[in-house]
């Protein structure tokens, strides 16, 4: 095919005001406006949305899968962080 | 994340290949086996990348090749309400084609690559789409039993082992429902009017009936990707055990329409709890799969002329984005 793909967009739509967007799925599109607009009639047909943010995939920054548990250790050993690390003497409340 | 491009832009197909150790697969299959999602950038076996490839590639296809029977009565659709459903169900399976891509876009192929392989008659779609629609009633045997046997189909896929995949398909059942519901709807009208409606209803239902049982593939003694995609949990039910479901759950809805399935072989089994039904002509599943349905030569004509039609469409689009970022950079 000699003509040029349109470029990969990702697609996020918050279902309802008062929640965070959430990824749905990409879609294909010369530029920002079209890709808006065939995000609302691929992702929206049934009210999904409220609001949509598009971004070309090319300008997504990704954690590499390979690197997961090297990438995510330190978080691992700090189990002081949860409140359950913690027994409360009994008597105690409202803690 | 539906990104293909970020972990595969610098590395050939060869070098994944190459990193191909015994450990690698062990350590995917356990996963798989714990029912874990594989995602995308995941490490997975290339045997496993191809077969998604070709699967979900094949059904992106047939929905956008699904498009054409029913859109032939866009026109000649009864009632306005009629039509407006019809128009919705129609987009609703582009809308089905494109998830679809997307999701077999994070496996590493494009979509320009797919779209040329369908134009050039290499990928395959669904071999149900090469009969055509040739009364309104077919419209209704379409939704309740081609959607209907998609449906069955598409369940268990929800669950599938790849993530992207699973997730697009959660959304088309969604949908699915809808398309079944309006075709049995369909149905029921025409069952409930004249004779001539009614018997335009059991036409319908005989010229689709078999058709609609060839769609769950080969039996399983014939399948050959079966048990490697059981593994994998790509699928979780033999073509057999979904056919015979599809024949378990129709078979009482027919009743209800009050038409004769058009099977003389077909009988309830007390012993078993399903349905035996007579023999399918796998001759002519082989046949319109090699290309000699009643419409495969129509049906990628009509693609093809599209896809050439819209040529001029899209690269407007592009100059157009490419006159405008050149402005604004300016």
């Amino acid at each position: 095919m000699s003509e040029k793909e349109w470029p990969l967009y990702e697609v996020f739509i918050r279902s309802k005001s008062g929640l965070s967007h959430r990824h749905a799925g990409s879609i294909h599109a010369a530029d920002d406006q079209m890709a808006l607009d065939a995000a609302r009639d691929t992702y929206t047909r049934r009210n999904e949305g409220v609001s949509i943010w598009v971004v070309r995939s090319s300008q997504i920054v990704a954690s590499d899968p390979a690197e997961t548990a090297a990438f995510f250790e330190p978080a691992e050993d700090k189990i002081y962080r949860h409140p359950t690390f913690y027994d409360m003497p009994d008597g105690v409340e409202n803690l | 994340m539906y990104t293909q491009g970020l972990d595969q832009k610098d590395k050939p197909a060869g070098a994944r290949q190459r990193a191909e150790a015994p450990e690698q697969a062990e350590a995917f299959q356990a996963r798989v086996d714990a029912e874990e999602k594989i995602e995308a950038k995941d490490w997975m076996p290339e045997a496993y990348r191809r077969t998604l490839i070709r699967q979900i590639s094949q059904h992106a296809h047939s929905e956008i090749i699904g498009m054409q029977p029913e859109g032939n009565w866009l026109t000649r659709a009864p009632t306005l309400k009629r039509k407006a459903i019809l128009l919705a169900k129609i987009q609703d399976e582009a809308g089905h084609g494109l998830y679809l891509y997307s999701a077999a876009e994070t496996l590493g192929v494009s979509r320009d690559q797919m779209v040329a392989e369908l134009l050039s008659g290499k990928a395959k779609y669904s071999s149900i789409f090469n009969y055509p629609a040739l009364t309104w009633a077919d419209i209704g045997a379409i939704g309740w039993l081609v959607d209907g046997a998609a449906i069955m189909n598409q369940i268990p896929l929800c669950r599938c082992s790849y993530g992207p995949y699973s997730r697009a398909m959660i959304r088309i059942c969604k949908e699915e429902s809808f398309h079944q519901r309006q075709g049995f709807d369909i149905l029921v009208a025409l069952c409930n009017g004249t004779d001539k409606q009614k018997a335009m209803a059991q036409d319908a239902l005989n010229r689709w009936w078999w058709p609609s049982l060839m769609m769950f593939g080969p039996s399983d003694k014939e399948s050959k990707h079966s048990a490697q995609s059981m593994a994998w949990k790509i699928k979780r039910f033999s073509n057999d055990e979904l056919r015979q479901k599809f024949i378990d759950v129709t078979v009482p809805q027919a009743e209800f329409l009050g038409l004769d399935m058009p099977d003389d072989e077909l009988e309830f089994d007390e012993s078993t709890g399903h349905y035996r039904h007579g023999e399918i002509d796998w001759q002519e599943f082989l046949d319109v799969l090699a290309g000699n349905g009643p419409c495969n030569r129509q049906r990628m004509a009509k693609r093809r002329k599209a896809h050439d039609d819209g040529a001029w469409v899209r690269e407007a689009a592009y100059a157009y984005a490419e006159k405008h970022a050149a402005k604004d950079a300016a």
